[in-house]
């Protein structure tokens, strides 16, 4: 139970920062905003590494290929949203 | 091997970096540095892990590569591959598909997590644990928010990408892709029923799956987006979802407390089912939820399920105990949450209507013809001509240019006016222009227009008088002065770029036909405006020619 009060407390001052953070991006900003914030969750590549790569006798085969097949998606998600997100904003730098 | 302190410093440093990236992207100066940090936040975050300890659970022997490194190369070569060579114009249609993907890896995740957990040795733990409840609540939200953003988002592209609720002839590709999709799912429900008959264990939960598949398809196959039983199966799949995820987390409360003792190897949960089903009644959902979405409110889509997918990540969070799939997860769904409001308050409607109502033309929406009666033609050399007395220009942008991919030309044209006749020219960019939020500024950003060009709808508005031209290019609702003074209208309260201030207005548009919202715009017909209907490019190329000739 503390373990969950701890996470939740997390979670819950993690929204208020974000909410803090977000309203300064100006609406011209808004779609990197979008794409980046979208290679960010692509965090869940971590529960996929843990799940895809688990060796042990214990741990069931049809989890190791779920776990696969979500590190795939994550990793689309992580490295195409960055670089898609770099190649925007450098468009707004140039000049 | 690191110890797990040193892996939730990496995870502290990551989510640090996160926070940073968010905080620069308030400038385009430093948004660049924000968006690298992220990545260098991004790849500690992964680094650590494959150096952390956990890898020793499940009586392990380390690191299994092969599938790590299969999983990394196959999503980078697909992932680098899409972010280069996508067209500006096509961003809304890649961040929903990415959108999606993030809400399958949340999906897919819990899943493994399930599936690990019913081969775990459960018996240090009692039945009535709190943690076994924590990972299943957990679990159960993963998948639902997953499911719901995974499916919601593949209608999102597919209308976006136009073949999905259209009657017109797809291409091949879309074809494929449309087709391919509904046969994917059917082929997926009917195996895994096959699994489960073949088990003895074609049980309520399964049909609930194959219904769910069928039922999708039937919506995915409909060539309208106005199907009228579509917010009772919103509602029912709502419901349905809502109570599988109760009987999943219940299922540790119904299991034998003797299991936990005598057995050792203790299941967690005795069955899938009940998990799986609720994978496939929330991807309906997704779909159902989506589908009705009508052009006009993509932008307020979009943003609801960028924010989806950040929420379902923080669950996953949930599921493994992980700080940084929280924080991170927490980050994007306040960004999604921020983003959705504020389209919704551009368009002055609620969330909840934009789900389930439509914008459509009310019963007393005044007839087209009647309001058009006076509507003035012009051409590219009476434009030019104008031009030669104008100190001020003020260009809006909607939809219609980035379909004529007009964005290079718009630039072009504001350069020579500028260099021949000393105009000072801005862009005004309504909130909700364009497919996504944003979407018109990186149009521009990439046709070169400098950053302090780009004005936003209350800054135009509050000097428009003082403009010598209005020229909107491809924008129809979010410039129809209907909205300040009709009440009654279907987008009255809306805030608008009020061009018809300004002292003569050029439309260029291809026709008079109205825009998302139905409408007839009675800007039009109005004494200082000049249709010019020409495609957007095509128009933007003439007018150039005969300013050079003038």
């Amino acid at each position: 139970m503390e373990l969950l009060i701890m996470l939740l407390t997390v979670f819950v001052l993690a929204i208020y920062v974000g909410f803090e953070v977000i309203t300064k991006v100006p609406p011209t900003l808004h779609t990197p905003l979008m794409s980046g914030s979208n290679a960010i969750s692509g965090i869940t590549i971590i529960g996929a590494l843990l799940a895809a790569g688990m060796l042990g006798q214990d741990y069931p085969m049809a989890a190791k290929v779920l776990g696969t097949v979500a590190l795939v998606f994550a990793t689309i998600n992580v490295v195409g949203g960055f670089l898609v997100t770099d190649r925007m904003l450098r468009m707004f730098r140039k000049r | 091997m690191l110890p797990q302190a040193a892996v939730n410093l990496a995870y502290l440093v990551a989510a640090v970096l996160f926070i940073l990236d968010l905080k620069w992207m308030s400038h385009p100066r430093t948004a660049v540095r924000g968006n690298r940090a992220g990545a260098i936040g991004m790849l500690i975050a992964v680094l650590a892990t494959l150096m952390g300890p956990e890898w020793s659970s499940y009586g392990g022997e380390g690191i299994g590569w092969d599938m790590i490194l299969i999983g990394l190369a196959i999503g980078s070569l697909i992932g680098a591959f899409a972010a280069l060579k996508i067209k500006m114009t096509s961003m809304p249609e890649l961040v929903g598909l990415f959108n999606g993907f993030g809400g399958m890896a949340s999906v897919l995740v819990a899943a493994a997590a399930i599936v690990a957990a019913m081969a775990t040795d459960f018996s240090t733990l009692q039945p009535d644990d709190a943690r076994i409840t924590q990972m299943l609540v957990a679990t159960v939200l993963s998948a639902l928010i997953g499911s719901v953003t995974l499916f919601g988002s593949y209608v999102a592209f597919g209308k976006l990408a136009e073949f999905l609720a259209v009657k017109w002839k797809l291409h091949p590709w879309q074809k494929a892709i449309k087709y391919g999709f509904i046969l994917l799912i059917l082929g997926t429900a009917g195996w895994y029923a096959l699994q489960r008959a073949s088990a003895d264990q074609l049980d309520v939960y399964a049909i609930l799956v194959v219904a769910s598949a069928v039922l999708m398809s039937v919506v995915l196959l409909a060539k309208s987006d106005t199907l009228p039983w579509l917010n009772a199966l919103k509602l029912a799949s709502l419901l349905g979802a809502i109570a599988l995820g109760i009987v999943v987390v219940n299922q540790a409360r119904a299991i034998d407390p003797n299991l936990f003792t005598t057995t050792g190897g203790a299941v967690l949960l005795q069955d899938q089912g009940p998990f799986w089903a609720l994978v496939a009644v929330a991807g309906l959902l997704g779909v159902c939820l989506t589908f009705s979405i009508g052009g006009a409110d993509m932008p307020v889509v979009i943003a609801l399920l960028n924010s989806y997918s950040g929420i379902a990540a923080a669950a996953t969070g949930f599921v493994i105990n992980n700080n940084a799939l929280i924080i991170s997860g927490a980050l994007v769904g306040a960004s999604g949450i921020i983003l959705t409001n504020i389209m919704c308050k551009a368009m002055n409607r609620s969330l909840l209507n934009v789900i389930f109502a439509r914008l459509g033309p009310s019963a007393d929406t005044p007839d087209a013809d009647e309001v058009y009666k006076n509507v003035k033609s012009t051409s590219a050399d009476e434009i030019a001509m104008m031009l030669e007395t104008c100190e001020r220009v003020v260009i809006v942008p909607g939809y219609g240019m980035a379909v004529a991919q007009a964005q290079h030309a718009v630039r072009d044209f504001a350069n020579l006016i500028h260099e021949k006749y000393g105009c000072q020219v801005e862009y005004a960019v309504h909130p909700v222009a364009g497919r996504m939020p944003g979407h018109m500024n990186v149009l521009l950003a990439e046709a070169n227009v400098p950053y302090d060009q780009l004005k936003e709808m209350d800054e135009t508005n509050s000097t428009i008088e003082q403009a010598d031209m209005a020229l909107v290019v491809g924008a129809n609702d979010v410039v129809n002065p209907v909205a300040r003074t009709d009440p009654n209208s279907a987008i009255a309260g809306m805030p608008i770029i009020d061009v018809d201030r300004a002292r003569t207005v050029v439309v260029i548009k291809r026709s008079l036909s109205p825009g998302f919202a139905g409408i007839p715009n009675p800007l039009f017909a109005m004494d200082n405006t000049l249709m010019f209907f020409n495609d957007g490019k095509d128009a933007f190329v003439e007018i150039i020619e005969a300013v050079k000739e003038s």
